[in-house]
């Protein structure tokens, strides 16, 4: 499938040139392109198979068609709550974790001051941490705040772990846009924050998204603190549900299948909008030098 | 992004340093002490929820790790010092093989995602047509939960319909494995799930770097007639150095501290085999309640996890200083 799709970039060269072309084309492109999709789609081709397969048959296609397991996981497993749990706490981290990167984000690329580069080696060595090691003393914090078993103390520890990497990104976005577009604002009269808002904000998009976009991701996917912090099944993330499911209906394939392609199609769509814009985003860091 | 971590890190960023910190040149005079202020105060919530929800976390895992406290024996809450630590060495059984397990599994998933990763980057930075959606196809994993991962690889390594059963019929094996309880293939199991989504990590960070490459470098280098495999040895692969010494260092960590994965498709076993030291902990924090035990435990992973990252910046930072 993926041999036929690509095609070498048509070019006026003679005939036996343009034949040793599109071999090595095929054998440096096409080739291993075409293995890597076969890996990467092998997963996703059993989900959907599990997911719309009548449960009795045996067949290696989903025919005749059956949406009876995702009837089953909404309405009976519990993926009603799950879902609509996940989308909350996963909103609640994206518009936190904007509210609070921009800002920094702002202030690690346009001022110069004393303690900067601690603050970048601080944020990074928080990726050093163990999520597993937070467990135990967030427990103790949320539990002494009462908020064990609420969805808030996941918004709050997953907004908190996906700071440092969004400030990282927002930074060296950021200082990709030329301060004379803030400078030239500012001799219009405008006040520092609103040549942000003017001329910043605006060429920002991007970078807001691939931000947003990364830190919904991690909340919906995160698993370790919604084990430890939620206790009851109503207030269960996918994550959980996902693996309460795999426990009491292990042997029903069906109700597992369906209850992943729930879980996965959110993040896969908004990543399939996203990729560019992450591949853009991070390799601004890297042309600013 | 790579390269602004690099600066701080004081590694291998030759060019990056010049133009990063531009004083901001605002037209009208301003007290200096609000200039030098609003910095912090741009900063001051991320601060301050950090040391509410991280630092202030981290430090008391030392202190807890000094004390006998288990949620199911209140009863016991003592200060007993080091032995948590003392135990853990000489006396638990499952410390020793679950370090093991840890260096073998982050060794070979960082190894074999930075090699495919990097093909992966190389074969989709070239022009061909519906690149985009290429791309968006084998980078999706990556936007896929361990939990989840878990779940779609279940469906493939089961016994009864899965990949297997498939091969069988092709007349491949006789399609009976029943992988992830065999100890004989749980490792080459996880690893293949983990990799699934760990490749098109890299394959994202290393093909975001390749696309800043110098193109004069290349022209320059065909033009002195380099084959393509010189082009890669002498300009692709000095060019990605930084970013792969870091994506490895952030990848290593994240696999170090993985537990989603493995917590739900083996739960450590059969019989301990696939115990990381986190998942040891996430099993003691979640399961047995154990706090005190858990947080030795924490300890000695971060400091371990320190020590390793250190010495491996200090040795790819070294080996650049040669060339």
């Amino acid at each position: 499938m993926a041999v036929t799709a690509l095609q070498a970039p048509r070019r006026r060269v003679a005939p036996r040139i343009r034949t040793a072309r599109a071999f090595s084309f095929h054998a440096r492109i096409s080739l291993p392109l075409a293995l890597y999709t076969v890996f990467t789609i092998i997963p996703f081709y059993w989900v959907v198979l599990f997911a719309f397969r009548e449960p009795s048959s045996n067949s290696w296609l989903p025919f005749p068609i059956t949406f009876d397991n995702f009837v089953f996981v909404w309405q009976e497993v519990g993926y009603e709550f799950f879902f609509w749990n996940s989308v909350l706490v996963g909103v609640l981290t994206t518009v936190a974790t904007l509210a609070l990167a921009l800002p920094s984000g702002y202030a690690m690329a346009r001022y110069r001051f004393k303690g900067k580069r601690a603050f970048t080696l601080a944020l990074l060595c928080t990726q050093f941490i163990p999520g597993a090691m937070m467990l135990i003393p967030l427990f103790q914090i949320f539990n002494s705040l009462g908020l064990i078993n609420n969805l808030l103390s996941l918004a709050i520890a997953d907004t908190v772990f996906s700071l440092p990497l969004a400030i990282m990104f927002m930074t060296s976005f950021i200082s990709k846009i030329p301060f004379e577009l803030e400078e030239a604002a500012m001799i219009d009269g405008c006040s520092r924050f609103h040549a942000f808002r003017l001329a910043v904000l605006p060429v920002l998009g991007p970078a807001i998204i691939a931000v947003g976009s990364f830190s919904f991701i991690g909340a919906w996917n995160n698993f370790l603190f919604a084990l430890m912090f939620i206790q009851t099944q109503q207030r269960f993330t996918l994550p959980v549900g996902l693996s309460y499911t795999m426990g009491e209906f292990g042997v029903n394939f069906g109700v597992l299948a369906a209850g992943g392609i729930v879980a996965a199609l959110p993040v896969i769509i908004i990543f399939a909008f996203i990729q560019k814009y992450l591949v853009q985003g991070l390799g601004a860091g890297a042309v600013k030098g | 992004m790579t390269r602004m971590i690099a600066d701080d890190l004081g590694v291998a960023a030759p060019v990056a340093a010049a133009a990063v910190d531009q004083p901001p040149r605002p037209p009208r005079r301003r007290r200096t002490w609000r200039r030098s202020a609003a910095p912090w105060l741009l900063l001051s919530p991320v601060i301050i929820l950090s040391a509410a929800f991280i630092v202030a976390p981290v430090l008391s895992v030392f202190w807890n790790a000094m004390f006998e406290r288990k949620l199911t024996e209140p009863w016991n809450d003592a200060f007993i010092g080091l032995e948590h630590f003392r135990f853990m060495f000489f006396e638990d059984p499952k410390f020793w093989p679950s370090l093991g397990f840890t260096a073998q599994w982050v060794l070979v998933e960082v190894v074999l995602q930075l090699v495919f990763g990097l093909i992966i980057a190389l074969v989709v930075n070239e022009a061909f047509r519906g690149r985009g959606f290429w791309r968006a196809l084998v980078f999706s994993p990556w936007a896929i939960s361990g939990v989840l991962t878990t779940a779609i690889w279940i469906l493939v390594y089961n016994p009864g319909t899965g990949i297997f059963r498939l091969l069988a019929e092709l007349g491949i094996g006789d399609g009976r494995q029943a992988v992830l309880v065999d100890p004989d293939s749980v490792f080459w199991a996880v690893v293949m799930a983990e990799l699934w989504r760990g490749v098109p990590f890299f394959a994202i960070m290393l093909l975001a770097e390749l696309q800043s490459a110098p193109k004069e470098l290349y022209e320059a280098a065909a033009v002195d007639g380099a084959g393509r495999i010189k082009r890669f040895m002498h300009v692709t692969l000095p060019h990605l150095k930084t970013a792969i010494i870091l994506t490895t260092l952030l990848r290593g960590v994240w696999e170090f501290n993985n537990v989603d994965l493995l917590l739900t498709m083996t739960n450590g076993g059969p019989a301990g085999m696939t115990t990381t030291l986190p998942l040891y902990v996430a099993q003691l924090a979640t399961q047995a309640h154990d706090f005190g035990y858990g947080s030795a435990l924490t300890v000695f992973a971060f400091l371990i996890l320190l020590i390793v990252s250190i010495v491996y910046l200090k040795l790819t930072a070294f080996s650049r200083e040669e060339d």
